[in-house]
Protein backbone atom coordinates (compact mmCIF):
# COMPACT_ATOMS: atom_id res chain seq x y z
CA UNK A 1 0.00 0.00 0.00
CA UNK A 2 1.30 3.43 -0.88
CA UNK A 3 1.81 6.13 1.71
CA UNK A 4 -0.46 8.94 0.67
CA UNK A 5 2.07 11.67 0.97
CA UNK A 6 2.55 14.64 -1.29
CA UNK A 7 6.02 16.07 -1.22
CA UNK A 8 7.14 19.14 -3.11
CA UNK A 9 10.82 20.08 -2.95
CA UNK A 10 12.02 23.48 -4.03
CA UNK A 11 10.07 23.58 -7.29
CA UNK A 12 10.25 26.47 -9.72
CA UNK A 13 8.33 27.04 -12.90
CA UNK A 14 8.26 29.75 -15.55
CA UNK A 15 5.50 29.83 -18.14
CA UNK A 16 6.65 29.94 -21.74
CA UNK A 17 6.93 33.52 -23.06
CA UNK A 18 7.11 34.90 -19.56
CA UNK A 19 10.11 36.26 -17.75
CA UNK A 20 8.61 35.94 -14.27
CA UNK A 21 8.82 32.72 -12.29
CA UNK A 22 5.28 31.65 -11.41
CA UNK A 23 6.71 29.38 -8.73
CA UNK A 24 9.97 30.29 -7.06
CA UNK A 25 11.20 27.43 -4.91
CA UNK A 26 8.09 26.04 -3.25
CA UNK A 27 8.53 23.23 -0.72
CA UNK A 28 6.17 21.37 1.59
CA UNK A 29 5.28 17.87 2.68
CA UNK A 30 1.74 16.72 3.24
CA UNK A 31 1.37 13.42 5.04
CA UNK A 32 -1.22 10.66 5.06
CA UNK A 33 -4.73 11.80 5.98
CA UNK A 34 -3.85 15.45 6.37
CA UNK A 35 -6.23 18.11 5.15
CA UNK A 36 -4.43 21.17 3.87
CA UNK A 37 -5.72 24.48 2.56
CA UNK A 38 -3.72 26.39 -0.01
CA UNK A 39 -4.59 30.07 -0.04
CA UNK A 40 -3.19 33.22 -1.53
CA UNK A 41 -3.85 36.18 -3.80
CA UNK A 42 -4.95 35.87 -7.41
CA UNK A 43 -1.88 35.05 -9.43
CA UNK A 44 0.07 33.82 -6.41
CA UNK A 45 0.76 30.51 -8.12
CA UNK A 46 -1.95 28.30 -6.63
CA UNK A 47 -3.24 26.92 -9.92
CA UNK A 48 0.28 26.48 -11.24
CA UNK A 49 1.09 24.48 -8.14
CA UNK A 50 -1.96 22.24 -8.63
CA UNK A 51 -0.94 21.61 -12.23
CA UNK A 52 2.35 20.24 -10.90
CA UNK A 53 0.66 17.89 -8.43
CA UNK A 54 -1.21 16.08 -11.21
CA UNK A 55 1.51 16.24 -13.82
CA UNK A 56 0.09 18.75 -16.28
CA UNK A 57 3.18 20.85 -15.74
CA UNK A 58 6.64 19.73 -14.76
CA UNK A 59 8.94 21.93 -12.67
CA UNK A 60 12.02 23.46 -14.24
CA UNK A 61 13.76 22.86 -10.94
CA UNK A 62 13.03 20.67 -7.92
CA UNK A 63 10.89 17.53 -7.57
CA UNK A 64 7.30 16.57 -6.84
CA UNK A 65 6.49 13.20 -5.26
CA UNK A 66 3.02 11.79 -4.87
CA UNK A 67 2.70 8.57 -2.90
CA UNK A 68 5.57 6.29 -3.87
CA UNK A 69 6.27 7.94 -7.19
CA UNK A 70 8.04 11.05 -8.41
CA UNK A 71 5.76 12.96 -10.81
CA UNK A 72 7.34 12.40 -14.22
CA UNK A 73 5.82 11.78 -17.65
CA UNK A 74 6.40 8.04 -17.10
CA UNK A 75 4.55 7.76 -13.81
CA UNK A 76 1.46 9.75 -14.80
CA UNK A 77 -0.82 6.71 -14.91
CA UNK A 78 -0.01 5.78 -11.30
CA UNK A 79 -0.14 9.40 -10.16
CA UNK A 80 -3.53 10.05 -11.69
CA UNK A 81 -4.87 6.84 -10.26
CA UNK A 82 -4.02 7.86 -6.72
CA UNK A 83 -4.87 11.55 -7.06
CA UNK A 84 -8.44 12.65 -7.67
CA UNK A 85 -8.69 16.19 -9.01
CA UNK A 86 -11.93 18.12 -8.72
CA UNK A 87 -11.99 21.06 -11.12
CA UNK A 88 -13.25 24.52 -10.35
CA UNK A 89 -15.91 24.39 -13.07
CA UNK A 90 -17.83 21.10 -12.95
CA UNK A 91 -18.83 21.69 -16.58
CA UNK A 92 -15.23 21.02 -17.54
CA UNK A 93 -15.45 17.67 -15.86
CA UNK A 94 -18.86 16.38 -16.89
CA UNK A 95 -19.15 15.63 -20.56
CA UNK A 96 -20.84 12.25 -20.90
CA UNK A 97 -24.54 12.01 -21.83
CA UNK A 98 -25.79 10.86 -18.42
CA UNK A 99 -24.60 11.15 -14.84
CA UNK A 100 -24.11 7.40 -14.68
CA UNK A 101 -21.94 7.32 -17.80
CA UNK A 102 -19.95 10.23 -16.52
CA UNK A 103 -19.20 8.70 -13.14
CA UNK A 104 -18.40 5.43 -14.94
CA UNK A 105 -15.87 7.12 -17.21
CA UNK A 106 -12.97 6.79 -14.76
CA UNK A 107 -13.60 3.20 -13.62
CA UNK A 108 -14.01 2.12 -17.25
CA UNK A 109 -10.73 3.75 -18.15
CA UNK A 110 -9.21 1.70 -15.34
CA UNK A 111 -10.36 -1.38 -17.24
CA UNK A 112 -12.71 -2.66 -14.53
CA UNK A 113 -15.37 -5.25 -15.44
CA UNK A 114 -18.91 -3.86 -16.01
CA UNK A 115 -20.35 -5.22 -12.72
CA UNK A 116 -17.54 -3.62 -10.72
CA UNK A 117 -18.03 -0.36 -12.64
CA UNK A 118 -21.70 -0.36 -11.75
CA UNK A 119 -21.06 -1.06 -8.06
CA UNK A 120 -18.51 1.70 -7.87
CA UNK A 121 -20.71 4.22 -9.63
CA UNK A 122 -23.62 3.45 -7.32
CA UNK A 123 -21.41 3.65 -4.26
CA UNK A 124 -19.86 6.95 -5.30
CA UNK A 125 -23.23 8.50 -6.14
CA UNK A 126 -24.65 7.21 -2.87
CA UNK A 127 -21.79 8.72 -0.88
CA UNK A 128 -22.50 12.19 -2.24
CA UNK A 129 -26.27 11.65 -2.02
CA UNK A 130 -26.85 11.89 -5.77
CA UNK A 131 -28.06 8.40 -6.59
CA UNK A 132 -31.39 9.79 -7.77
CA UNK A 133 -29.63 11.83 -10.46
CA UNK A 134 -28.17 8.72 -12.08
CA UNK A 135 -30.04 8.87 -15.39
CA UNK A 136 -30.16 12.63 -15.77
CA UNK A 137 -28.00 14.45 -18.31
CA UNK A 138 -25.33 16.45 -16.41
CA UNK A 139 -25.99 19.70 -18.28
CA UNK A 140 -29.50 19.83 -16.79
CA UNK A 141 -28.38 19.68 -13.17
CA UNK A 142 -28.19 22.65 -10.81
CA UNK A 143 -24.79 24.02 -9.80
CA UNK A 144 -24.82 22.16 -6.46
CA UNK A 145 -25.85 18.89 -8.10
CA UNK A 146 -23.14 19.25 -10.74
CA UNK A 147 -20.58 19.79 -8.03
CA UNK A 148 -21.46 16.63 -6.10
CA UNK A 149 -21.64 14.57 -9.31
CA UNK A 150 -18.18 15.84 -10.26
CA UNK A 151 -16.98 14.70 -6.83
CA UNK A 152 -18.64 11.30 -7.30
CA UNK A 153 -16.92 11.00 -10.68
CA UNK A 154 -13.60 11.28 -8.89
CA UNK A 155 -14.56 9.11 -5.89
CA UNK A 156 -15.55 6.23 -8.18
CA UNK A 157 -11.85 5.82 -8.96
CA UNK A 158 -11.13 5.42 -5.21
CA UNK A 159 -8.26 7.91 -5.09
CA UNK A 160 -6.06 8.21 -2.00
CA UNK A 161 -5.60 11.94 -2.35
CA UNK A 162 -8.26 14.50 -3.25
CA UNK A 163 -7.27 17.81 -4.78
CA UNK A 164 -9.95 20.48 -5.06
CA UNK A 165 -9.84 23.80 -6.83
CA UNK A 166 -12.34 26.26 -5.34
CA UNK A 167 -14.87 23.58 -4.32
CA UNK A 168 -17.39 26.09 -2.96
CA UNK A 169 -17.32 28.44 -5.96
CA UNK A 170 -20.81 29.38 -7.19
CA UNK A 171 -22.66 27.32 -4.58
CA UNK A 172 -25.57 28.66 -2.58
CA UNK A 173 -24.99 28.74 1.21
CA UNK A 174 -26.92 25.52 1.86
CA UNK A 175 -25.19 23.61 -0.94
CA UNK A 176 -21.89 24.97 0.35
CA UNK A 177 -22.63 23.77 3.88
CA UNK A 178 -23.64 20.33 2.59
CA UNK A 179 -20.42 20.14 0.61
CA UNK A 180 -18.36 21.04 3.67
CA UNK A 181 -20.10 18.35 5.71
CA UNK A 182 -19.54 15.83 2.94
CA UNK A 183 -15.86 16.65 2.57
CA UNK A 184 -15.40 16.54 6.35
CA UNK A 185 -16.45 12.88 6.29
CA UNK A 186 -13.79 11.88 3.77
CA UNK A 187 -10.73 10.21 5.20
CA UNK A 188 -8.60 10.99 2.14
CA UNK A 189 -5.57 13.22 2.16
CA UNK A 190 -7.11 16.51 1.06
CA UNK A 191 -5.60 19.53 -0.64
CA UNK A 192 -8.05 22.39 -1.02
CA UNK A 193 -7.30 25.55 -2.95
CA UNK A 194 -9.82 28.22 -2.05
CA UNK A 195 -10.54 31.87 -1.39
CA UNK A 196 -13.34 30.73 0.91
CA UNK A 197 -11.36 31.00 4.13
CA UNK A 198 -14.28 29.94 6.31
CA UNK A 199 -14.37 26.68 4.36
CA UNK A 200 -10.65 26.26 4.87
CA UNK A 201 -11.13 26.94 8.57
CA UNK A 202 -13.80 24.22 8.73
CA UNK A 203 -11.98 21.57 6.76
CA UNK A 204 -8.25 22.08 7.03
CA UNK A 205 -6.17 21.84 10.17
CA UNK A 206 -3.19 23.12 8.22
CA UNK A 207 -2.85 26.00 5.76
CA UNK A 208 -0.16 27.01 3.30
CA UNK A 209 -0.13 30.63 2.16
CA UNK A 210 1.38 31.39 -1.23
CA UNK A 211 2.48 34.80 -2.38
CA UNK A 212 4.23 35.60 -5.63
CA UNK A 213 5.28 32.03 -6.19
CA UNK A 214 6.64 31.47 -2.68
CA UNK A 215 5.36 29.85 0.50
CA UNK A 216 5.09 32.70 3.01
CA UNK A 217 3.45 30.69 5.76
CA UNK A 218 2.76 27.05 6.51
CA UNK A 219 1.18 26.02 9.79
CA UNK A 220 -1.99 25.41 11.78
CA UNK A 221 -4.92 27.16 10.10
CA UNK A 222 -6.05 29.06 13.19
CA UNK A 223 -2.63 30.51 13.90
CA UNK A 224 -2.23 31.68 10.34
CA UNK A 225 -5.64 33.30 10.14
CA UNK A 226 -4.89 35.20 13.37
CA UNK A 227 -1.64 36.60 12.02
CA UNK A 228 -2.50 39.95 10.47
CA UNK A 229 0.91 40.27 8.82
CA UNK A 230 0.59 37.02 6.93
CA UNK A 231 -2.99 37.77 5.94
CA UNK A 232 -2.02 41.17 4.55
CA UNK A 233 0.93 39.75 2.63
CA UNK A 234 -1.30 37.06 1.13
CA UNK A 235 -4.02 39.55 0.12
CA UNK A 236 -6.32 37.80 2.59
CA UNK A 237 -8.72 38.85 5.24
CA UNK A 238 -9.71 37.12 8.46
CA UNK A 239 -12.42 34.54 7.87
CA UNK A 240 -15.79 36.14 8.63
CA UNK A 241 -16.31 33.90 11.61
CA UNK A 242 -13.13 35.15 13.20
CA UNK A 243 -14.07 38.80 12.77
CA UNK A 244 -15.88 40.83 15.40
CA UNK A 245 -19.64 40.41 15.37
CA UNK A 246 -21.15 43.55 13.77
CA UNK A 247 -24.12 43.43 16.16
CA UNK A 248 -22.70 42.61 19.59
CA UNK A 249 -19.00 43.19 18.92
CA UNK A 250 -18.21 39.71 20.25
CA UNK A 251 -14.86 38.24 19.22
CA UNK A 252 -13.64 34.85 18.07
CA UNK A 253 -12.52 32.99 21.17
CA UNK A 254 -8.99 32.51 19.86
CA UNK A 255 -8.19 36.18 19.37
CA UNK B 1 -30.31 35.55 -29.29
CA UNK B 2 -33.49 33.59 -28.72
CA UNK B 3 -32.84 31.90 -32.03
CA UNK B 4 -29.46 30.84 -30.84
CA UNK B 5 -30.76 29.47 -27.57
CA UNK B 6 -33.31 27.51 -29.55
CA UNK B 7 -30.77 25.86 -31.77
CA UNK B 8 -28.79 25.00 -28.69
CA UNK B 9 -31.78 23.23 -27.18
CA UNK B 10 -32.32 21.58 -30.53
CA UNK B 11 -28.85 20.16 -30.43
CA UNK B 12 -29.61 18.49 -27.13
CA UNK B 13 -32.88 17.18 -28.51
CA UNK B 14 -31.15 14.41 -30.46
CA UNK B 15 -29.53 13.20 -27.24
CA UNK B 16 -32.87 13.22 -25.51
CA UNK B 17 -34.56 11.34 -28.32
CA UNK B 18 -31.74 8.80 -28.24
CA UNK B 19 -32.40 8.15 -24.55
CA UNK B 20 -35.91 6.81 -25.25
CA UNK B 21 -36.74 3.13 -25.04
CA UNK B 22 -38.92 2.12 -27.96
CA UNK B 23 -38.84 -0.97 -30.17
CA UNK B 24 -36.40 0.80 -32.45
CA UNK B 25 -34.22 2.06 -29.62
CA UNK B 26 -33.95 -1.44 -28.18
CA UNK B 27 -32.48 -2.81 -31.38
CA UNK B 28 -28.72 -3.23 -31.13
CA UNK B 29 -26.90 -0.10 -32.37
CA UNK B 30 -24.68 -2.25 -34.56
CA UNK B 31 -27.76 -3.47 -36.46
CA UNK B 32 -28.94 0.10 -36.94
CA UNK B 33 -25.55 1.30 -38.11
CA UNK B 34 -25.39 -1.48 -40.73
CA UNK B 35 -28.97 -0.84 -41.83
CA UNK B 36 -28.23 2.86 -42.26
CA UNK B 37 -25.10 1.97 -44.20
CA UNK B 38 -27.05 -0.29 -46.60
CA UNK B 39 -29.68 2.41 -46.97
CA UNK B 40 -27.09 5.03 -47.86
CA UNK B 41 -25.33 2.80 -50.37
CA UNK B 42 -28.63 1.90 -52.04
CA UNK B 43 -29.80 5.52 -52.28
CA UNK B 44 -26.49 6.89 -53.50
CA UNK B 45 -25.96 4.18 -56.10
CA UNK B 46 -29.00 5.18 -58.20
CA UNK B 47 -28.60 6.60 -61.70
CA UNK B 48 -28.22 10.38 -61.70
CA UNK B 49 -31.62 11.04 -63.33
CA UNK B 50 -33.58 8.72 -61.02
CA UNK B 51 -36.68 10.17 -59.34
CA UNK B 52 -39.50 7.68 -58.85
CA UNK B 53 -37.19 4.88 -57.73
CA UNK B 54 -36.57 6.76 -54.47
CA UNK B 55 -40.19 6.60 -53.41
CA UNK B 56 -40.05 3.18 -51.68
CA UNK B 57 -37.02 4.35 -49.73
CA UNK B 58 -39.22 6.81 -47.85
CA UNK B 59 -40.78 3.76 -46.24
CA UNK B 60 -37.70 3.17 -44.07
CA UNK B 61 -37.47 6.59 -42.37
CA UNK B 62 -41.24 6.71 -41.92
CA UNK B 63 -41.31 3.33 -40.18
CA UNK B 64 -38.36 4.21 -37.95
CA UNK B 65 -39.89 7.57 -37.06
CA UNK B 66 -43.24 6.05 -36.12
CA UNK B 67 -41.91 3.06 -34.18
CA UNK B 68 -39.08 5.08 -32.66
CA UNK B 69 -41.39 7.89 -31.57
CA UNK B 70 -39.28 10.53 -33.31
CA UNK B 71 -41.09 13.81 -34.06
CA UNK B 72 -40.84 14.39 -37.83
CA UNK B 73 -40.96 18.16 -37.51
CA UNK B 74 -37.83 18.39 -35.43
CA UNK B 75 -35.87 16.29 -37.92
CA UNK B 76 -37.18 18.17 -40.95
CA UNK B 77 -36.05 21.44 -39.42
CA UNK B 78 -32.58 20.02 -39.03
CA UNK B 79 -32.49 18.81 -42.58
CA UNK B 80 -33.23 22.32 -43.79
CA UNK B 81 -30.06 23.54 -42.10
CA UNK B 82 -28.00 21.31 -44.40
CA UNK B 83 -30.08 22.08 -47.49
CA UNK B 84 -27.88 24.93 -48.81
CA UNK B 85 -25.04 22.45 -49.33
CA UNK B 86 -27.17 20.21 -51.53
CA UNK B 87 -28.52 23.23 -53.40
CA UNK B 88 -24.98 24.40 -53.98
CA UNK B 89 -24.04 21.08 -55.51
CA UNK B 90 -27.08 20.75 -57.74
CA UNK B 91 -27.93 24.33 -58.67
CA UNK B 92 -25.94 24.47 -61.91
CA UNK B 93 -27.22 21.19 -63.33
CA UNK B 94 -30.32 22.77 -64.96
CA UNK B 95 -28.09 25.31 -66.69
CA UNK B 96 -25.41 23.00 -68.02
CA UNK B 97 -27.42 19.87 -68.78
CA UNK B 98 -30.07 20.99 -71.28
CA UNK B 99 -30.82 17.61 -72.91
CA UNK B 100 -34.57 17.13 -73.06
CA UNK B 101 -35.93 13.94 -71.57
CA UNK B 102 -39.57 12.84 -72.00
CA UNK B 103 -41.16 12.40 -68.58
CA UNK B 104 -44.86 12.22 -69.25
CA UNK B 105 -47.14 11.94 -72.27
CA UNK B 106 -45.66 14.60 -74.55
CA UNK B 107 -44.04 16.52 -71.69
CA UNK B 108 -40.28 16.83 -71.61
CA UNK B 109 -37.99 18.23 -68.98
CA UNK B 110 -34.34 19.16 -69.24
CA UNK B 111 -32.06 16.49 -67.83
CA UNK B 112 -30.47 19.12 -65.64
CA UNK B 113 -33.66 19.64 -63.69
CA UNK B 114 -34.10 15.90 -63.27
CA UNK B 115 -30.60 15.43 -61.89
CA UNK B 116 -31.11 18.49 -59.68
CA UNK B 117 -34.24 17.03 -58.12
CA UNK B 118 -32.53 13.68 -57.88
CA UNK B 119 -29.75 15.26 -55.83
CA UNK B 120 -32.24 17.01 -53.55
CA UNK B 121 -34.18 13.80 -52.93
CA UNK B 122 -30.98 11.87 -52.30
CA UNK B 123 -29.84 14.57 -49.91
CA UNK B 124 -33.15 14.48 -48.09
CA UNK B 125 -33.12 10.70 -47.69
CA UNK B 126 -29.49 10.35 -46.66
CA UNK B 127 -29.49 13.19 -44.12
CA UNK B 128 -32.76 11.92 -42.71
CA UNK B 129 -31.31 8.42 -42.31
CA UNK B 130 -28.23 9.79 -40.59
CA UNK B 131 -30.28 11.94 -38.20
CA UNK B 132 -32.53 9.00 -37.42
CA UNK B 133 -29.51 6.90 -36.60
CA UNK B 134 -28.31 9.50 -34.10
CA UNK B 135 -31.83 9.96 -32.69
CA UNK B 136 -32.29 6.23 -32.14
CA UNK B 137 -28.79 5.26 -30.97
CA UNK B 138 -27.02 8.31 -29.55
CA UNK B 139 -23.53 9.27 -30.61
CA UNK B 140 -21.72 7.12 -28.03
CA UNK B 141 -23.41 3.92 -29.09
CA UNK B 142 -22.77 4.65 -32.73
CA UNK B 143 -19.13 5.19 -31.87
CA UNK B 144 -18.99 1.89 -30.01
CA UNK B 145 -20.54 0.15 -33.01
CA UNK B 146 -18.05 1.76 -35.37
CA UNK B 147 -15.25 0.42 -33.18
CA UNK B 148 -16.78 -3.06 -33.37
CA UNK B 149 -16.90 -2.61 -37.16
CA UNK B 150 -13.13 -2.08 -37.03
CA UNK B 151 -13.22 1.56 -38.05
CA UNK B 152 -9.84 2.96 -36.88
CA UNK B 153 -10.09 4.29 -33.35
CA UNK B 154 -8.65 7.66 -34.27
CA UNK B 155 -11.59 8.44 -36.58
CA UNK B 156 -14.15 7.28 -34.07
CA UNK B 157 -12.58 9.46 -31.39
CA UNK B 158 -12.69 12.41 -33.77
CA UNK B 159 -16.39 11.93 -34.31
CA UNK B 160 -17.24 11.49 -30.68
CA UNK B 161 -15.22 14.46 -29.48
CA UNK B 162 -16.37 16.72 -32.26
CA UNK B 163 -19.91 15.99 -31.17
CA UNK B 164 -19.16 16.65 -27.52
CA UNK B 165 -17.05 19.74 -28.10
CA UNK B 166 -19.75 21.18 -30.31
CA UNK B 167 -21.69 21.70 -27.09
CA UNK B 168 -18.71 23.38 -25.45
CA UNK B 169 -18.32 25.76 -28.39
CA UNK B 170 -22.04 26.57 -28.42
CA UNK B 171 -22.01 27.40 -24.71
CA UNK B 172 -19.16 29.82 -25.24
CA UNK B 173 -20.92 31.36 -28.23
CA UNK B 174 -24.04 31.84 -26.13
CA UNK B 175 -22.05 33.62 -23.44
CA UNK B 176 -20.20 35.90 -25.83
CA UNK B 177 -23.42 36.81 -27.65
CA UNK B 178 -25.22 37.48 -24.39
CA UNK B 179 -22.42 39.77 -23.22
CA UNK B 180 -22.45 41.52 -26.59
CA UNK B 181 -26.21 42.01 -26.66
CA UNK B 182 -26.26 43.45 -23.16
CA UNK B 183 -23.75 46.14 -23.99
CA UNK B 184 -24.59 46.89 -27.59
CA UNK B 185 -28.00 48.35 -26.67
CA UNK B 186 -29.24 48.70 -30.22
CA UNK B 187 -30.00 45.15 -31.17
CA UNK B 188 -28.93 45.34 -34.79
CA UNK B 189 -26.78 42.25 -34.94
CA UNK B 190 -23.02 42.26 -34.69
CA UNK B 191 -21.19 44.95 -36.60
CA UNK B 192 -18.49 43.63 -38.90
CA UNK B 193 -15.89 45.62 -36.98
CA UNK B 194 -16.25 43.50 -33.86
CA UNK B 195 -16.59 40.19 -35.67
CA UNK B 196 -12.84 39.71 -35.80
CA UNK B 197 -12.14 40.13 -32.12
CA UNK B 198 -15.34 38.32 -31.20
CA UNK B 199 -14.40 35.24 -33.17
CA UNK B 200 -10.81 35.46 -31.98
CA UNK B 201 -12.00 35.58 -28.37
CA UNK B 202 -14.29 32.68 -28.98
CA UNK B 203 -11.50 30.62 -30.49
CA UNK B 204 -9.14 31.27 -27.59
CA UNK B 205 -11.77 30.64 -24.96
CA UNK B 206 -12.85 27.43 -26.58
CA UNK B 207 -9.25 26.32 -26.85
CA UNK B 208 -8.74 26.94 -23.12
CA UNK B 209 -11.91 25.15 -22.29
CA UNK B 210 -11.04 22.17 -24.46
CA UNK B 211 -7.67 22.02 -22.74
CA UNK B 212 -9.31 21.90 -19.31
CA UNK B 213 -11.77 19.24 -20.37
CA UNK B 214 -8.93 17.18 -21.75
CA UNK B 215 -7.03 17.59 -18.49
CA UNK B 216 -10.09 16.46 -16.55
CA UNK B 217 -10.25 13.40 -18.78
CA UNK B 218 -6.59 12.60 -18.24
CA UNK B 219 -7.17 12.90 -14.50
CA UNK B 220 -9.71 10.16 -14.80
CA UNK B 221 -7.33 7.81 -16.52
CA UNK B 222 -8.14 8.57 -20.15
CA UNK B 223 -5.49 6.94 -22.32
CA UNK B 224 -6.95 7.42 -25.78
CA UNK B 225 -9.00 4.24 -25.72
CA UNK B 226 -12.65 5.08 -25.59
CA UNK B 227 -14.27 2.87 -22.99
CA UNK B 228 -16.83 0.61 -24.59
CA UNK B 229 -20.25 1.35 -23.17
CA UNK B 230 -23.00 -1.07 -22.25
CA UNK B 231 -21.99 -4.16 -24.18
CA UNK B 232 -25.31 -5.67 -25.24
CA UNK B 233 -25.34 -8.94 -27.11
CA UNK B 234 -26.52 -8.98 -30.70
CA UNK B 235 -29.66 -11.12 -30.75
CA UNK B 236 -31.61 -12.86 -33.49
CA UNK B 237 -34.01 -9.91 -33.57
CA UNK B 238 -31.20 -7.54 -34.52
CA UNK B 239 -29.98 -9.81 -37.29
CA UNK B 240 -33.50 -10.13 -38.70
CA UNK B 241 -33.93 -6.33 -38.56
CA UNK B 242 -30.77 -5.71 -40.57
CA UNK B 243 -31.33 -8.47 -43.10
CA UNK B 244 -35.00 -7.55 -43.50
CA UNK B 245 -34.20 -3.96 -44.36
CA UNK B 246 -31.22 -5.03 -46.46
CA UNK B 247 -33.44 -7.23 -48.63
CA UNK B 248 -36.01 -4.46 -48.94
CA UNK B 249 -33.36 -1.96 -50.02
CA UNK B 250 -32.03 -4.43 -52.59
CA UNK B 251 -35.51 -4.97 -54.04
CA UNK B 252 -36.26 -1.28 -54.09
CA UNK B 253 -32.92 -0.59 -55.70
CA UNK B 254 -33.14 -3.07 -58.54
CA UNK B 255 -36.89 -3.14 -59.20
CA UNK B 256 -38.75 0.09 -59.72
CA UNK B 257 -41.55 -0.68 -57.29
CA UNK B 258 -43.76 2.37 -58.09
CA UNK B 259 -43.56 1.55 -61.79
CA UNK B 260 -44.32 -2.07 -61.07
CA UNK B 261 -47.33 -1.13 -58.93
CA UNK B 262 -48.44 1.19 -61.70
CA UNK B 263 -48.41 -1.53 -64.32
CA UNK B 264 -50.10 -3.85 -61.86
CA UNK B 265 -53.04 -1.53 -61.31
CA UNK B 266 -53.23 -0.01 -64.77
CA UNK B 267 -53.13 -3.45 -66.32
CA UNK B 268 -50.06 -2.74 -68.36
CA UNK B 269 -51.53 0.12 -70.41
CA UNK B 270 -48.73 1.56 -72.54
Amino acid sequence: MSHHIVEVQDIAYTYPNSNREALQGVSFRITHGESVGIVGANGAGKSTLLMHLIGFLFPSRGTVRVGDYPVTPKTLVQIRRSVGMIFQDPDDQLFMPTVFEDVAFGPRNMGLPPEEVETRVNQALDTVGALHLKDRPPYKLSGGEKRVVAIAAVLSMTPDILIMDEPSAALDPLARRRLINLLAEFKHTKIIVSHDLDLVLDLCERTIVLSEGRVIADGPTRDIFLDEKILAAGHLEKPLRMQACPVCGGQFEGS
Amino acid sequence: MAGFQDSWNNLRLLDQLAAQSTIIHRIHPLAKVWTTFFFLVAVISFDKYEITGFLPFLFYPVVVMILGDIPARALLKRILIALPFALGIGIFNPIFDQTQIPVWDGLTLSAGWLSFFSIIIRFFLTVLAALLLVATCGMERIATSLLVMKIPRIFVLQIIFMYRYLGVLMEEVARVLRAHTLRSLKDRGISFRVWGSLLGQLFLRTLDRAERIYQAMLCRGFTGAFPVMGKDKVTMKDVVYTIGWGVFFLLARFYNIPEFMGTLFMGGVQ
